[in-house]
């Protein structure tokens, strides 16, 4: 090479070039582009913890991504290997730490299916209130960050506005703002505070009109558009074959709400909608999450409606030293993330043989590398935070 | 423990009830692979099929690929040691039919030592869950793209997920960690 550019550089100079112009020529020449490896994360403030993306570039595109993961890893299969089934209700809140009530919920129902309990209706509606609020306040807080990564900053202060009245909502019938392990197997700890109820009213009365103001910010918001129009493309077989799910797959056109294809608890009995839009992209899912907030506070209304009409029992009957038989079941539940599965073995006696979590955040992000493929390195901020990751979430 | 009692017989009551050829899942893989299937089980309205380790890729694609099963979404794979059983290893797929919105498990036991073929061709999202398997229980997966640790480190020893792996790690474990990463351990 370095011959090669001494040759052109006296043929250059024998020309009459200017140095200057002679270099520039030179470089012109003999530049070579080559894949780029940037690392991002894990204490990147975009990836909403500790997720590490290896991101190969041409350019300013992406050719290639590698996901490294496990730096949260805390071990909770096998520390609920060591525990009774009570027990292990507080481990789950870790999971999922922005919709504890969501992450507890699919773990009560899975041990009340092994063991065959029936839960009082009032406590299953409790549950529903408590889990969809845990939505409303997961998808705020999805979208406060996720507007604040790619630039629009008011945003944020307003969904903490509201998410704070959540979150003080928890505070009042639980205790715990983030960690609330209120529900219990057969039920839901004690019934809830007086006042709570019209508390919760007062939310609901509030909150679409408070969606209102993040449409002012963002529905039709030009740079807000751009930056997520078309962005970060997956098709529905794709992201099927890839495990998307939840509102990330319901923003690529698939009807799939575990909600009502397999209704649990009492979803069978609420008037809701499946909020599906096809347009593939960071937008779509925006529309969805922004959809399933409003249509989680239309939940929260009537169960407060039937909550406050009548009266009865929170707890079904279980023993303290509780042994469910021995079997195997898998149970899953539409968390604010998507799919979240409990796979419990049992051998009959007070602590599980085997607890495997399916957790939604894991498997949307497999299809990371496939939906920024050929993107530009801003985008792919846009893409994680379409797909709603908590790293609590991924590495267990 | 009443209770207990009382599940334990129902389910004895209910085992010889069953008859799984209600199932199309059960019909179609004896139809196509009449040896495959070893064991069928229902508990808690949850069909378990029990395959033959060969044919479990082949079993996924009759599966995913047969319009009347159309089991199109991989939900989980789950790696179970039983040390006490002949084959000590199991695997457990849940695999889901967003169209038809059921769901079945299946399951291979391995031998120590055995492989499992990798149904990454059929499903892409098994990706990553045969390596969390790999990981923490240390099933190893033919055939995988790129099998390697996830969760845990690169240099990790053992897989904690098995039953005689101690819950505290190791012992000695941290010391010998803190040696190999602390130049100045030995000051302490």
């Amino acid at each position: 090479m370095a011959v090669k550019e001494e040759q052109q550089f006296k043929e250059l100079m024998a020309k009459g070039t200017s140095l200057g112009q002679v270099d520039e020529d030179i470089m012109r020449q003999n530049i070579r582009t080559q894949d780029l490896w940037v690392n991002m994360g894990p204490q990147h403030p975009s990836t909403h913890g500790v997720l590490r993306l290896i991101l190969a570039l041409q350019g300013e595109r992406i050719v290639d991504t590698e996901i490294v993961i496990g730096y949260l890893h805390r071990g909770t299969e096998k520390l609920a290997e060591a525990r009774t089934y009570h027990q292990i209700i507080p481990l789950t809140d870790r999971l999922d730490y922005l919709a504890s009530p969501a992450m507890n919920f699919g773990y009560v129902l899975a041990v009340e299916k092994l063991a065959g309990i029936e839960v009082p209706e009032r406590a299953e509606y409790i549950r529903v209130l408590m889990a969809e609020l845990a939505r409303i306040s997961s998808h705020l807080l999805w979208l406060a960050t996720h507007a604040l990564d790619i630039g629009a900053m008011t945003v944020f202060l307003y969904c903490f506005r509201e998410r704070e009245m959540v979150l003080d909502l928890f505070e009042m019938a639980t205790g715990g703002r983030l960690t609330t392990s209120y529900y219990r197997i057969g039920g839901v700890a004690h019934d809830l505070p007086e006042g709570f109820l019209d508390k919760v009213k007062e939310f609901c009365e509030i909150f679409p009109k408070r969606v209102q103001d993040y449409d002012d910010l963002l529905y039709s918001n030009r740079i807000w558009l751009s930056r997520t129009v078309n962005v970060a493309k997956i098709s529905a077989e794709k992201g099927l074959a890839l495990g998307l799910s939840g509102p990330s797959i319901r923003g690529s056109g698939v009807n799939w709400d575990l909600r009502r294809a397999n209704p649990y608890s009492v979803y069978d009995k609420l008037d809701f909608e499946v909020a599906v839009f096809d347009g593939c992209d960071v937008y779509a899912r925006y529309l969805v999450r922004r959809k399933e907030m409003l249509e989680s506070c239309k939940i929260v209304k009537q169960c407060v409606e039937y909550l406050e009409k009548t009266e009865g029992p929170v707890m079904a009957k279980v023993p303290k030293v509780f042994k469910p038989p021995a079997g195997e079941v898998y149970f899953a539940t539409e968390a604010p993330k998507g799919e979240l599965g409990y796979y419990i073995v049992s051998d009959g006696s007070n602590k599980p043989y085997r607890l495997k979590i399916r957790t939604p955040s894991f498997a949307n992000l497999i299809a990371l590398p496939e939906m920024v493929k050929g993107q530009m390195v801003a985008d792919v901020i846009a893409a994680i935070g379409s797909i709603d990751v908590v790293l609590g979430e991924v590495d267990r | 423990m009443a209770e207990e009692k009382k599940g334990q017989k129902e389910q004895q009551e209910q085992k010889p009830q069953v008859d799984f050829d209600k199932f199309p899942e059960v019909k179609k893989i004896k139809a196509k692979y009449p040896e495959a299937i070893e064991e069928l089980d229902y508990f808690r309205e949850q069909l378990t099929v029990r395959v033959k380790k060969d044919y479990i890729v082949k079993v996924a694609q009759l599966l995913k690929e047969d319009p009347e099963l159309a089991y199109d979404y991989l939900e989980d794979i789950a790696g179970v040691h039983y040390p006490k059983r002949e084959k000590p290893l199991e695997v457990v797929y849940h695999v889901y039919s967003v169209s038809r919105k059921t769901r079945v498990r299946l399951k291979v036991a391995l031998a120590e030592g055995e492989e499992v073929e990798s149904v990454c061709s059929v499903w892409p999202s098994a990706n990553w869950f045969e390596r969390e398997a790999y990981d923490m229980v240390g099933i190893v997966f033919s055939n995988h793209p790129d099998l390697r640790r996830i969760l845990l480190p690169e240099d990790w020893e053992g897989h904690p997920l098995r039953k005689d792996y101690p819950l505290e790690g190791p012992p000695g474990y941290r010391e010998k960690w803190l040696k190999e990463h602390l130049p100045y351990y030995n000051k302490l």
